[in-house]
């Protein structure tokens, strides 16, 4: 009994990293109904930004964070110029196609310089122990970290102009238009902040799991899966859909090969997406 | 349009001289290498005119069309190695068991729309692949090897290949006129309208969900025919080539390639990225970056010339557009 109930918090601590993750996935969903299929690389950049500054430059872990920050920021703002901005206004399937094929060229570029083989960073912090059970210190101080900054964007979101003007532009882009927001770019800064949420978030797992230039795939699906719980467009519904597929994945651990995992969260996923289609804590569509 | 009035379709006979093209060509002077790069031409053919049927009629993008091939693979070598079937039985069996499947899952997943749809491929790719790799009867992630054995009643393994050869040229024929044949009929027309605009196609009374359905489980079935010759050919499988993305990538830039939503252009389109594989694979600096060609080329195409090569081609020479469907 002990043994789920660590296993649960566990999932907790590593839900409010994945929830961090979808934050950036839904925040350029919600702004400009894109989805951003380099998620999931963007997430890898983020770790491997953390593996060449902490073994290369020596770099102590947490403190690649700004440059993963500011970094993801950059890359962000760039592939809004070379992906998205023209397909605003076009299907929304072409803007799947585009952020497909940008993300065709990153996997590709990394592939063929790193290959796929396994990354590992380590991170030595002492863990918290309660009775029988150690709880990684990694997880807890990703989770914090993955928490204030979970917080530092709502308000950024709800308290500053650019952020409300962000609002604005998620609501109705033309009437923010008329009231004279730069709304190109705004959706440029949307983007922005949503690639530099995922190279962070991916920096941040970096400290918990290895991983390989293809391990975009796996999390940019709990991004989805959690984007979906969460609702659209919902940044802190992200945070708590991350929440509860820690939960699950802490349920069921104990119980289910840690491969078949990923076959029980697909099936979640369709089945959510299917049941409410707006997401499970979504309170009203545009909730950013 | 009934089988009459397609006979008399000069486009009906295009394709009969495409396959007829196929089928002969190799076969003059004995000419294995060309016969090689005919069978990735024709997979090409078949994975793409098949996706076409989702993404260029309904207008809905299947980002895992790679399930179909590999699950069909994955029948296929089963049936044939533990079970002694002959390959064509195998082959009808994989083709037909993963349109079922992809029935059964397509009544689930249709009814996302759009986006929706296409990120729940994506799942199912995962969801599959994490599936095979842990289900025992088919070898886990090592996969299932065919014994040589299973070539001899094909004749020993050198006759074996052009057997195989000319099933693929088959199944690359049937995708072709499959893609014809709904692109004129009823249901065609109803995909179409479903990829304008879906709400007003169902105001009008077509039925959307057993629309797409229908199309959904009928691009499973040739495909997954198709994976299971691929699979048979090379005598091995295994989960990482079998769900391999590069795979229903190619196929996705193939159909943006040639014109999304036309016959010819999937074919035109799959003939050339062929092409052009052969020259990246054999020039030093690019056999590494294939993909980033591969992505370079997508992006290109849908900033610049969403309707691809048939729309350049059908804006140039518009009288064009009643031959070449």
């Amino acid at each position: 009994m002990l043994g789920i109930i660590a296993s649960l918090i566990d999932g907790v601590l590593v839900g409010l990293v994945y929830g961090l993750a979808a934050m950036g996935l839904t925040l350029i969903w919600g702004v400009m109904d894109v989805i951003n299929l380099t998620h999931g690389t963007m997430i890898v950049a983020g770790m491997f930004a953390l593996y060449l500054l902490t073994t290369a430059l020596g770099v102590p872990p947490y403190l690649a964070l700004p440059p993963a920050l500011v970094g993801g920021f950059l890359v962000g703002v760039l592939l809004y110029w070379v992906a998205v901005h023209r397909m605003i206004g076009r299907p929304p399937l072409m803007s799947l196609l585009s952020t497909f094929a940008v993300n065709l060229v990153l996997i590709g570029i990394g592939t063929g310089v790193w290959g796929t083989a396994l990354f590992n960073v380590a991170v030595s912090l002492p863990g918290v122990s309660i009775g029988r059970y150690t709880f990684p210190g990694a997880h807890i101080l990703a989770a914090a970290l993955a928490a204030v900054i979970a917080a530092l964007l709502y308000l950024f979101l709800h308290k500053t102009r650019l952020g409300k003007a962000l609002r604005a532009v998620a609501n109705n882009r033309e009437a923010a238009e008329l009231v004279g927001i730069p709304t190109t770019r705004l959706l440029a800064i949307a983007v922005g902040c949503g690639v530099a949420l995922a190279g962070v978030s991916g920096m941040l797992i970096g400290t918990l799991f290895p991983f390989t230039v293809l391990s975009g795939d796996g999390y940019q699906l709990k991004g989805f899966i959690v984007t979906v719980l969460g609702g659209f467009g919902n940044p802190i519904g992200a945070l708590m859909g991350g929440i509860a597929l820690g939960l699950l994945e802490g349920a069921v651990t104990p119980f289910v090969p840690v491969s078949w995992t990923l076959v029980i969260e697909f099936a979640l996923f369709v089945l959510v997406l299917i049941a409410f289609p707006g997401g499970i804590f979504a309170s009203r569509r545009g909730a950013l | 349009m009934g089988l009459k009035a397609m006979l008399r379709r000069p486009f009906f006979w295009i394709i009969a001289l495409v396959i007829a093209a196929f089928a002969v060509t190799p076969l003059i002077g004995d000419n294995v290498e060309l016969r090689e790069s005919l069978v990735l031409a024709a997979v090409y053919i078949t994975l793409a005119s098949n996706l076409n049927l989702m993404l260029g009629y309904a207008g809905y993008i299947n980002f895992g069309s790679i399930v179909f091939f590999g699950l069909g693979g994955y029948i296929c070598v089963w049936l044939v190695n533990s079970y002694g079937w002959s390959l064509a039985l195998s082959l009808l069996a994989a083709g037909a068991g993963v349109s079922v499947l992809s029935f059964v899952f397509g009544l689930g997943i249709l009814r996302l729309r759009g986006p929706f749809f296409a990120l729940s491929t994506i799942g199912i790719v995962e969801g599959v692949q994490a599936f095979v790799e842990n289900f025992t009867p088919w070898g886990g992630s090592s996969g299932i090897y065919i014994s040589p054995a299973v070539f001899a009643p094909l004749g020993g393994p050198a006759r074996a290949l052009w057997v195989i050869y000319f099933l693929f040229v088959a199944v690359m024929g049937l995708s072709l006129y499959l893609s014809y044949a709904i692109k004129t009929s009823k249901s065609g027309l109803g995909l179409l309208a479903i990829g304008q605009n879906e709400d007003a196609a169902a105001i009008l009374g077509v039925p959307t969900p057993r629309y797409k359905a229908f199309a959904y489980s009928a691009s499973a079935f040739l495909p997954a025919v198709a994976g299971g010759l691929y699979f048979f050919k090379s005598a091995f499988i295994q989960p990482s080539d079998a769900f391999d993305l590069t795979l229903s990538t190619e196929a996705i830039v193939i159909c943006m390639l040639g014109g999304q939503g036309t016959v010819t252009g999937v074919a035109v389109g799959a003939y050339l990225y062929e092409e052009l594989r052969g020259y990246l694979l054999t020039s030093e600096t690019f056999s590494h970056f294939q993909l980033v060609v591969s992505g370079v080329l997508l992006l290109l195409i849908v900033l610049f010339f969403p309707s691809g090569l048939m729309g350049f081609v059908y804006s140039r020479f518009p009288r064009l557009q009643k031959v070449l469907e």
